[in-house]
């Protein structure tokens, strides 16, 4: 196996009494992308932190192209993106991405970045009077700038329209068919299933599952079986043959692995049962599942 | 280390102070604030208290000394204070920190681009007491007191730097409002110190931005009392004070949790 683009070792991190990562293990493969998904808190941001030097482990390590994350030579080869509100306001487009070009050995020409990130003729605009959108496009083209080997994003789409979103995606998808790794972490789970090879899933700071999406899927093995009824949930639960029971709405999920016998046993017992669907389980499923989050919160995805 | 990856690295130190300073200046608040006012106290004052002769005002000088010391270190203070606390708070410190900038490049950006204020300001205050204040004074004399000025911004920028870590943007404004102007006070850059109460000079002796002006004013021969040693020890002890402060700053900040 070709070794880590970056990596971390039994890595745990305390601030305070706060336990935000515990001994966790994660490293990215080169040439994948890989997701970090999980609840508000759950550790993403301070595992980032940690592979990018910006703190320290309080047990375990931190590795970044087998380097100390803080050497100069390791960040070269590396494009970050972080959550960041503003940046000087004062200067242009064309002056943030000329003064991050100069940190990297081998950047690309200003005029691919500005390309790249679609900004075209925003160059001499100041970073003040760009629009949010714009905004998070400079701080991709920064990212970017140095031709960096290893992308880290750190919620890199909050904030964009769907479109521009859409957009980002294709865009990531041909730096990874480049042979470039990537890192991201994300609240919006249909980003990491259209772009992760690899998703990791942390809660509480310790990973709680790990895997392509279509394994994260697999481990809430069956399907949903949708359907408005005057069933209670401790009648439904009742059913052979019946994992669990939720509520979406106005109807309930039933959840089973073999669901045919399952629905045939419903439409016997609820002659009034109506709206009847019955899917595969999805990433958000799975994720819904595995950390019990709260759907208001995961299911936040278009409407932002 | 290969020439062209010295000159690189060169390179990168020179476009960081460039834009720092371009950022700086482009900002209306600078121009008002940091360069306007001293000019405009300087001369509304250097007016009002003209007791120029044959001699050429010598106050004309004497007050670039005061008001300038004044100006500049507010300016320092504002441009480390507000500056390192705006950049933090928002994140962009962070993302500068995970890039491979060298560290140093950040910070000496920030030291020349006061220093340039610094510069300015002495040079504003220059040409108004040359043109409407009647200062003569010799070149020599003249450059003496403004190199002085310029580098005696330094201890204020390490001073800056531990409020710009220490606070959030809104408060690092309110921090440097509560210094700057009451040290100007007691430390007689505002008002002589010979009309102040004895205790103000008492405490004066404690502040830096009195030794600061009284070495600006010791190449002159319109010091207080006290030797050029000492002030200059007492500069030197106030940075490393705050050099030490900002870096507590820096740790705690590196310790905050950010979820």
């Amino acid at each position: 196996m070709t070794p880590a683009v970056a990596e971390l070792r039994s890595a745990s991190r305390r601030y305070g009494k706060v336990t935000a990562l515990d001994r966790v293990d994660l490293a990215v493969v080169p040439g994948q992308v890989t997701a970090l998904l999980g609840p508000n808190g759950a550790g993403k941001t301070t595992a980032v932190r940690l592979m990018l030097g910006l703190t320290q482990p309080t047990a375990g390590t931190a590795r970044l192209f087998g380097l100390d994350p803080r050497d100069l030579l390791a960040r070269q080869r590396v494009g970050v993106m972080l959550q960041v509100s503003k940046v000087p306001e004062t200067l242009h487009v064309i002056e943030h991405v000329r003064l991050f070009s100069s940190y990297y050995p081998s950047p690309l020409p200003a005029g691919d970045i500005i390309a790249l990130a679609g900004l075209s003729g925003l160059e001499r605009r100041a970073f003040g009077k760009l629009s949010g959108g714009q905004q998070q496009r400079l701080l991709f083209a920064l990212a970017i700038c140095g031709d960096p080997e290893f992308l880290v994003l750190d919620e890199p789409t909050v904030g964009l329209d769907v479109e521009t979103r859409r957009n980002f995606w294709s865009e990531m998808r041909r730096l990874v068919s480049r042979g470039r790794s990537l890192l991201l972490t994300t609240h919006y789970i249909e980003e990491a299933d259209a772009l992760a090879d690899r998703v990791v899933i942390l809660q509480d700071g310790r990973i709680i599952a790990a895997g392509t999406p279509a394994e994260i899927k697999a481990r809430v093995a069956g399907r949903h079986i949708r359907c408005v009824t005057r069933l209670s949930d401790a009648q439904l639960t009742m059913i052979p043959g019946v994992r669990r029971v939720r509520h979406d709405r106005d109807a309930a999920v039933v959840v089973a692995v073999d669901v045919e016998p399952v629905v045939r046993e419903l439409l016997a017992r609820d002659a009034s049962l109506s709206e009847l669907e019955i899917t595969r389980a999805n990433l958000e499923d799975a994720f819904v599942e595995l950390t019990d989050a709260s759907p208001a919160e995961t299911f936040a995805r278009e409407a932002r | 280390m290969t020439d062209t990856s010295l000159r690189r690295r060169l390179h990168v130190y020179v476009l960081e102070a460039k834009y720092e300073c371009i950022k700086q200046f482009r900002l209306p608040t600078h121009l008002i604030f940091a360069l306007g006012f001293p000019l405009m106290f300087y001369t509304v004052f250097g007016l009002v208290f003209r007791r120029g002769g044959s001699d050429g005002n010598p106050y004309a000088l004497q007050y670039i000394a005061t008001y300038g010391a004044f100006g500049i270190f507010t300016a320092a203070l504002y441009g480390f204070g507000v500056g390192v606390a705006t950049e933090r708070g928002q994140g962009w410190m962070l993302l500068k920190r995970a890039s491979p900038m060298p560290p140093a490049a950040y910070f000496l950006a920030k030291l020349v681009t006061s220093l340039l204020s610094a510069a300015v300001i002495v040079v504003l205050l220059s040409a108004s007491g040359v043109t409407l204040l009647g200062m003569r004074v010799s070149p020599l004399a003249w450059s003496e007191m403004a190199a002085l000025l310029v580098l005696g911004a330094t201890p204020f920028c390490a001073f800056g730097l531990a409020i710009g870590y220490w606070t959030g943007p809104n408060a690092a404004v309110a921090v440097v409002n509560l210094v700057a102007m009451p040290m100007a006070l007691v430390s007689g850059l505002l008002i002589p110190l010979d009309v102040l109460p004895a205790f103000a000079r008492t405490i004066a002796r404690f502040l830096p931005g009195y030794h600061y002006s009284q070495l600006a004013l010791t190449t002159i021969g319109r010091n207080d009392a006290g030797s050029t040693i000492g002030h200059v020890l007492m500069l030197g002890g106030f940075t490393a004070v705050s050099l030490a402060l900002a870096y507590a700053g820096y740790r705690r900040d590196e310790d905050k949790t950010y979820g």
